[in-house]
């Protein structure tokens, strides 16, 4: 049986799917209303556009944190560390991915992974958190 | 009016410093297009001696002794590092002017009130924070003023925290500061301009502030005059926010050595084209005239010199790459002399025009691959440029390219090039156990500082 489509009153031949057919030209499209953009994972991920960077995971001492080798980090810049946030930092000239922790007098580095050791970073040593990890992007 | 100009320091050693901390404290210098000549210093680079402009092979000695590191011009992190500072700068005010890659203007009237300076320390905290670069601001009731507050910052000169601002200074104090500074640093006056007014006895600024108008326009220009003018807070330089339309577009370099064979000059003039026209599509106009230009190195007496340019006009202006590079070759083989060892090459597009603005003609249409140069410039934008190219400009990594061996990687560019962060534990020579929070009694205080926290006594 040839059926009728409800918006153009065109017949369809059967077994013809109806939204499969192409609109009319002139006659606007029933979903332009409804028309969004698509998901991002960027704007999912970066609060912060001008202040996100991405860097590499090397190593394994955070593996407790969900961490690991070769991992992409989305790092915020913007955000600021907070006790026991997850922070990219500068040791000794050098990026270092660890937990902050505030302690009463001073800060520790915490590795997430049994058998690597926290970094205490005591007077004379320079500590200076690049920026706050935001994301970890681990491939399955 | 009131303006700020706010400047990176030593902006392309900045942004190197932000992706490899191991720089930070040491004589860093960035070198120009083939490793020429030093165009970025750090402080403690310029405290070595090292000139602007001076020429790398004659710092080796001094960078061997002092460990000064060299680095290539790094293009595509400098812009980026550019757009997101450009971007942050925009959240300050609505009114900006994009000067140079490092530099903007902001207008503040009606954006902040009496606290400028608490402002502009505001600006230089969240971009120390966001981005990890260092800028100076300069505040002043016209735009060649804020550029000289900029100065005086930068200097140290008025205050030692980044950060002057002219109109919170008392009259005498600003004479007296401006006395202090050679004329050769206001914005626009050059050297030469800056030596011929050091002769008629204008050495300082605060002398031609005080000088006579009337002899400045006529010993010199109304430039000068309006230069004086701005520099005694009567605004003649609007704030320009939209940059205007080039005039004409030039994309010229030196080889990373000698070329002498035609075929090499081919490709780099068609390299050229693509680079200009690319340009020329983007700010929406076509070229009525294309020139070429080569030339052997001036600075090398023993070799033969040669130096030949020629212009081409188009029949109708055109801005497809594939008929400006038919243009600019016909141009090349009729200025190419063998026997000759060449440094440079050059294409400059003449005679612009708003592509809209074109008469229609029946034939140009036909002519020109408008979709091709449409599709080629979307996917060069997302693959980077020279993805889709056209043949003249060879197979890339060709002796004619530029020399950049000290190139660091494109950490905000390129996946396979990201910064790596150790999680390794062993990095710290001083780790240790802790077990409790009793035994970290004498550390120092954690802060927050000039928008980098840190946990030290020593960093100012």
């Amino acid at each position: 049986m040839p059926r009728l489509s409800a918006e153009t009153g065109v017949i369809l031949p059967p077994g013809q799917p109806l939204l499969d057919r192409a609109v009319p030209a002139g006659f606007p499209s029933p979903a332009a209303d409804y028309f969004e953009v698509r998901l991002s994972l960027d704007e999912y991920l970066v609060d912060h556009r001008e202040a996100t960077f991405f860097v590499r995971v090397s190593g394994n001492s955070m593996t407790g944190f969900g961490i690991y080798d070769g991992d992409l980090l989305v790092v915020d810049r913007a955000l600021d560390p907070a006790d026991r946030s997850i922070v990219v930092a500068v040791v000794d000239g050098e990026f270092v991915v660890k937990q902050l922790c505030r302690l009463p007098d001073g800060v520790l580095l915490r590795s997430g992974a049994p058998g690597h050791r926290d970094i205490l970073v005591g007077e004379g040593q320079e500590l200076q958190v690049w920026g706050v990890v935001r994301w970890s992007i681990h491939k399955l | 009016m009131t303006f700020a100009l706010v400047d990176g320091n030593n902006f392309y050693v900045s942004c190197e410093r932000v992706f490899d901390p191991r720089l930070n404290g040491r004589p860093v210098v960035v070198l120009s297009n083939n490793d020429g000549c030093v165009v970025s210093r750090s402080d403690e680079a310029k405290a070595l001696g090292v000139k602007m402009g001076a020429p790398w092979f004659q710092l080796r000695d001094l960078a061997r002794r002092h460990g000064i590191v060299a680095l290539s011009s790094n293009y595509a992190l400098y812009a980026d590092m550019s757009n997101r500072m450009m971007a942050v700068l925009a959240t300050f005010s609505p009114l900006q002017e994009i000067y140079s890659i490092d530099e903007c203007f902001l207008g503040l009237d009606g954006i902040v009130g009496k606290d400028r300076y608490e402002y502009g320390q505001a600006i230089r905290r969240q971009v120390r924070q966001w981005l990890g670069l260092p800028v100076c601001v300069g505040i002043g009731t016209t735009k060649t003023l804020a550029k000289l507050a900029n100065h005086c910052a930068k200097k140290r000169l008025a205050g030692s925290d980044g950060v002057c601002d002219f109109t919170m200074l008392p009259t005498e104090a600003l004479s007296g500061l401006f006395s202090t500074i050679p004329v050769g640093e206001v914005w626009g006056v050059g050297p030469r301009l800056a030596r011929q007014l050091t002769e008629i006895g204008i050495p300082s600024v605060e002398a031609l502030r005080r000088a006579d108008t009337a002899m400045l326009r006529a010993r010199f220009s109304v430039v000068l005059e309006r230069i004086q003018r701005e520099l005694n807070e009567i605004p003649c330089l609007a704030l320009e926010e939209a940059a205007p339309n080039k005039q004409q577009i030039i994309s010229s370099r030196s080889f990373g050595r000698y070329v002498t064979e035609l075929a090499a000059l081919r490709e780099a003039v068609a390299s050229h084209v693509a680079i200009a026209a690319e340009k020329l599509r983007a700010q929406a106009s076509c070229a009525g005239m294309v020139q070429v230009s080569i030339r052997t190195n001036p600075h090398n007496p023993n070799a033969p010199q040669y130096q030949g340019a020629l212009a081409v006009p188009l029949s109708t202006p055109s801005d497809d790459t594939l008929r400006l590079t038919r243009a600019a070759l016909w141009a090349l083989e009729r200025i190419y002399r063998s026997g000759f060892a060449y440094q440079k090459a050059g294409v400059a597009l003449l005679e612009l025009s708003p592509a809209a603005a074109l008469p229609q003609d029946l034939f140009a249409a036909a002519r020109d691959n408008t979709r091709l140069m449409q599709a080629m410039d979307r996917i060069n934008a997302i693959w980077g440029r020279g993805t889709l190219r056209s043949a003249a400009t060879g197979r890339g990594n060709a002796s004619w390219q530029m020399k950049r061996e000290r190139l660091s990687p494109g950490y905000t560019t390129r996946w396979d090039q990201l910064p790596l962060v150790r999680a390794c534990g062993k990095s710290a020579a001083l780790a240790t156990n802790f077990s409790t929070s009793s035994e970290l009694t004498g550390c120092p205080g954690f802060i927050q500082r000039g928008g980098v926290w840190l946990l030290s006594r020593s960093v100012g």
